[in-house]
């Protein structure tokens, strides 16, 4: 590379908020239906049907609005989107060009290079399209209308990022946010967060800016990464060709890591955007505003401020804790219950992880109740558990949502917490292990954990090894 | 006529729109539209440079549902009218290449 | 007697009265339409068996004592952009011709919970576009009057329908006077309520910001009782408004003491046929007779509201009609060769001339580079027209005009010049921009022996003014449909 090129990228992130009902319809959103069977009129573009504006999307728009620091629109309205694809049942998208609800806001992002303040030009809500899929042997493409008017809110920024890396804690960052406002699940994989790159170079120094394309379907943060990295390069070969980058929007193709240009001679891109007349314009009063305000959840950086100092969590252990809105739920609801947050954390950051990474899940699937888990700590400092059991407990905990008492009740798992009884045992394994005893009192102290082993076999690892080691201690040391 | 529309411009009303028009009906077209716009332009006769655009004749604002789901399982209707279905979705020309 | 000389009100008295059944009422109007449907061609689809059905099950619910309102048992036709559950639903376009819809709009299920029997689906020009019911794709209507000319439109179908005693009333649906300029051509009363009366659910859009379903009817009475039926709050349209005081008929009172009546003299200039200026003074001079004060003022920006009601009508049609594409419903083209070939031909094959140069302007003035002048240009224009009014009205109760510069033309002549037939409209269409009610009442015949309408302009939400206006207006008329005293064939 003969000079050096900047990177310029923005993002249009679109984010499936967790409504139970689609945005204008009461159709449910639930993911999973039989195609078409969460449907009606007028998601369907029948004719002669009308939208009504479900209000909980403006009240979930106006929350990711106020924690990203944007202005909100008081006064904003909808808008139509025209253009034909079959997955878009109007032939029209319900979307907000000229008064989105929030603008000129912004969040705090952390690299490797520092801080960083990345800006955003808007938020606008809008409504999905339904799902094609194509049919191989029919040679025809199928459409499904159980997504179509499921709310969206896209999320545009300013073009102030300048690599892969600030990309992906930009989008870290918003996921947090919007997750911790319960507005919605932002699950890369499964679409309910997508992320459009806007990309451009310009060589280094200057302060003008090269011409961008967009691209589109890219489903994992990974995939983002090398989208950025391979769209900056062939945009590079073409400058250093001498060639010009055209303004479009292409598709990354993730396997063959290339972008492939979308165009095609039937799309004008002329949206011939003009209010929507169906829909009432929306009037944001200073109380209603005031009202969201005070409802806002407490977000990341407090938490994590909170765990440091109300529980006396390390800073890496409440970053983690807090990287996840699920995980922080499940500690506080758990610590709420048992009282002890270290143990808690400890299970979150332990066995919890490790399970989570060895089932291939992230910690938005974690399904065991705060309850059960409160129940097993219990069960340990109550010492009705030794640790091993405990761990195995805990599996089916995590895998199950078991009944941690029920569990170790049905499987005879409890220590055997009656000394007399244990103690007979020992004084049984000590007799029959003269050879170990004598070792042991000859000065070889390891000699005892043979001892311990066969008495926990012997009780089928249901005695509590601090009570074994500290009989046995006592039987030896006479 | 005021307004002239070419050739270029009638194609590309022919794509915003979905309309295949023959060589006779983009003539029509053209004359038409001319001189449609011809007579809309008489607006610009009206200082309108004071006054905000109207999309809505009332002030009626904030018309809301709550987010309760009122809608059941109506697929049997919603495919009644398809042209073309299959496996209970709506069948059209291959969308990819 | 003959049963279908009866209004609307009196025939569901009689019914209540016993002196007549739903049955014989539906019966009669069912011979009517089979005897004279292949002459006026005012219906599109007529369902017998529903109706008559339909007309055992009313009968029963009068008897039972659950239906009680004025219009339980009346057989009733609806303009075919009005979906109805069950029966095909056209917009007069082939690219509807088959579709049945799978609910039922509002306005529908309004009247048909007063205990109305739907008989069938009127005819209309496609998509409500044009002044004729000519561009209809299932053949044109005639004017029961003389079936040499147009019944009007596009609620032709509906106001035909209603003057060849078809149906003892109508609905039909108003964007830039297809209500009231069809109901002055056929001699029949339509009235165009306030924006936001009367719910849009199930209307098939054309110009969503100006469409108003309402009544058609044999006179004011009938109208203000159908719109007390329709008049209902929907949650389903979000620009349906919360009426109070929608006792209509209360307003039939035939005292116009006081009140004060405006004729805006740019509504009676150039352009008018001399008879209807005359028919509009006549009508004054009665009113004034009963103690109305009348005067002529001016109304302005009357040239303007053609050019801003195309542009806007227009744009919105452009995107309304963009799910017609053969995916969902409806006509889908025989053969193509992939998706926008698809699209292109069934849009193209599916609608008529008039639709198609109504889409192609709203696609243009909506288009990248032309949004500012047109569209923007037209939405300012609408807020002057709204201003003007509401002008007038601090000074008047109601406005009284013509509702058209003249009566129906002969049947093939409109179409030859579409601006031509734009202009028709100058009259109607600035009331669907401001948002306002207005009733076309007859009063007079020209010398051709075709009626005449005069328009009654109110205020926002001031139905009883118009109503009680043109109430008193009609009882110093001597009645005339066709086939009864004044009127002819």
């Amino acid at each position: 590379m003969a000079k050096g090129y900047e990177t310029v990228i923005g993002l249009e992130v679109h984010v499936e908020l967790a409504t139970k009902t689609k945005i204008f319809c009461g159709c449910s959103t639930e993911f999973g239906g039989e195609p078409n069977t969460h449907t009606c009129p007028v998601c369907t573009g029948m004719p002669g049907s009308l939208p009504v504006l479900n209000k909980q999307v403006v009240e979930y728009a106006m929350a990711v609005g106020l924690a990203t620091n944007c202005q909100i629109h008081q006064k904003c309205k909808f808008d139509r989107k025209n253009y034909f694809y079959p997955d878009n049942p109007q032939n029209y998208q319900i979307s907000q060009l000229y008064l989105p609800i929030c603008h000129d806001g912004w969040v705090e992002i952390e690299t490797e290079e520092g801080k960083k303040r990345v800006g955003i030009h808007e938020i606008h809500m809008e409504e999905d399209a339904g799902k094609l899929i194509h049919d191989e042997w029919g040679d025809c493409s199928l459409v499904d209308f159980n997504r179509s008017g499921v709310p969206l809110i896209e999320i545009v920024s300013e073009p102030d990022m300048r690599s892969a890396q600030e990309v992906i804690a930009y989008l870290d960052k918003l996921r947090l946010i919007i997750q911790y406002l319960g507005a919605s699940d932002c699950k890369l994989q499964e679409g309910s967060m997508r992320a459009d790159v806007n990309l451009s170079v310009r060589e280094k120094g200057s302060d003008v800016f090269g011409t961008r394309t967009e691209m589109k379907n890219l489903n994992s943060f990974k995939a983002i990464a090398r989208a950025i990295e391979g769209e900056k390069n062939r945009q590079i070969d073409l400058i250093e060709d001498g060639q010009s980058v055209i303004q479009e929007t292409r598709r990354w193709d993730d396997t063959k890591e290339y972008s492939y240009p979308m165009r095609s001679k039937e799309d004008a891109q002329d949206y011939r955007y003009f209010p929507d007349p169906d829909l009432a314009p929306i009037v944001i009063s200073d109380e209603w505003l005031e009202e969201i305000r005070s409802r806002q959840p407490e977000l990341r950086t407090e938490k994590l401020e909170r765990y440091k100092q109300e529980f006396d969590i390390p800073q890496y252990d409440a970053e983690i804790l807090t990287g996840s809105k699920r995980l922080a739920d499940i500690f506080e609801a758990t610590t709420a219950i048992c009282q002890k947050p270290k143990k808690v954390s400890n299970w979150l950051m332990g066995e919890t992880l490790r399970l989570l990474k060895e089932h291939d899940q992230e910690p938005e699937d974690l399904a065991f109740s705060p309850e059960n888990l409160a129940r097993l700590i219990q069960m340990v400092e109550e010492g009705t558990i030794n640790n091993k059991a405990a761990k195995e407990v805990f599996e089916q905990i995590f895998t199950q949502d078991t009944d941690p008492g029920a569990y170790v009740e049905e499987h005879g798992m409890e220590s055997v917490s009656d000394e007399g009884e244990l103690r007979r045992v020992i004084e049984g394994i000590v007799e029959a292990n003269p050879q170990s005893v004598a070792d042991y009192k000859g000065g070889k102290k390891k000699a005892i954990g043979f001892l311990v082993g066969q008495t926990m076999k012997a009780m089928k690892g249901k005695a509590d090894p601090g009570a074994v080691n500290k009989i046995l201690a006592e039987i030896l040391d006479k | 006529m005021a307004n002239i529309i070419s050739d270029e411009t009638i194609d590309y009303v022919g794509i915003l729109s979905k309309l295949e028009l023959s060589d006779q009906e983009k003539e029509q077209a053209k004359k038409d539209m001319g001189r449609m716009l011809d007579y809309i332009d008489k607006l610009n006769g009206l200082d309108t440079s004071q006054v905000e655009p109207m999309s809505h004749v009332f002030p009626v604002h904030n018309v809301f549902r709550e987010d309760v789901v009122t809608n059941g399982d109506v697929r049997e209707d919603i495919l009644e009218n398809a042209p073309e279905q299959k496996d209970g979705q709506f069948q059209v020309p291959k969308t990819v290449e | 007697m003959d049963i279908l000389d009866l209004t609307a009100i009196q025939l569901g008295e009689k019914i209540k009265k016993k002196e007549l059944t739903a049955l014989e009422a539906t019966e009669a109007a069912l011979r009517q339409i089979s005897s004279n449907e292949s002459t006026y061609h005012c219906y599109v689809t007529v369902d017998e068996e529903k109706a008559l059905r339909r007309a055992g099950q009313v009968q029963e619910e009068i008897e039972a004592g659950r239906a009680t309102g004025p219009l339980a048992g009346v057989p009733v036709a609806v303009k075919d952009n009005i979906c109805t559950k069950g029966m095909r639903t056209t917009c007069s376009s082939r690219i509807l011709g088959d579709f049945v819809p799978t609910y039922t709009a509002s306005a529908a299920e309004a009247l048909e919970g007063a205990g109305a029997i739907i008989l069938g689906k009127t005819n209309m020009d496609e998509f409500a576009m044009g002044s004729t019911t000519e561009t209809s794709y299932y053949g044109v209507t005639k004017n029961p009057w003389n079936t040499e000319h147009v019944p009007g439109g596009s609620s032709g179908g509906s106001c035909a329908a209603v003057a060849a005693r078809e149906a003892f009333c109508a609905l039909g649906s108003d964007t830039g006077g297809s209500i009231r300029q069809p109901s002055s051509f056929c001699g029949v009363t339509g009235l165009k309520p306030t924006y936001g009366t009367v719910s849009r659910y199930g209307l098939i859009a054309y110009g969503s910001s100006l469409d108003q379903i309402g009544p058609v009817a044999k006179d004011v009475a009938d109208c203000a009782a159908l719109l007390e039926v329709l008049t209902v709050y929907d949650p389903k349209d979000s620009t349906s408004v919360r009426r109070e005081e929608t006792d209509f008929t209360s307003a039939l009172t035939g005292d116009v003491k006081g009140m004060r009546i405006g004729i805006p003299r740019d509504h009676m200039g150039e352009g008018l046929d001399p008879q209807i200026r005359a028919s509009v003074e006549q009508a004054a001079k009665a009113l004034e007779e009963q103690g109305a004060v009348v005067e002529e003022f001016d109304l302005s920006l009357v040239e303007y509201a053609i050019p801003a009601y195309y542009v806007i009508a227009s744009a919105e049609a452009s995107s309304n009609l963009s799910r017609f594409d053969g995916v969902k419903y409806g006509y889908r083209t025989e053969e193509y060769e992939g998706l926008h070939n698809m699209y292109k031909k069934t849009r193209s094959e599916g609608f008529g001339e008039e639709v198609k140069r109504r889409i192609m302007l709203g696609s243009f003035v909506l288009s990248s580079g032309y949004y500012d002048a047109y569209y923007l240009k037209a939405l300012r224009t609408k807020a002057l027209i709204k201003e003007a009014f509401d002008r007038a009205f601090e000074k008047y109760d109601v406005i009284l005009g013509p509702t058209a510069p003249s009566t129906a033309p002969k049947l093939g002549e409109s179409l030859k010049d579409p601006l031509k037939m734009y202009l028709g409209d100058i009259y109607t269409v600035s009331v669907n921009l401001a948002g306002l009610p207005a009733m076309s009442v007859p009063y007079g015949i020209d010398e051709q022996n075709l009626p005449i309408g005069v328009q009654f302009i109110g205020g926002s939400f001031q139905e009883k003014a118009v109503i009680r206006a043109g109430y008193a207006l009609e009882q110093t008329r001597e009645w005339h449909m066709p086939g009864s005293k004044k009127g002819g064939r």
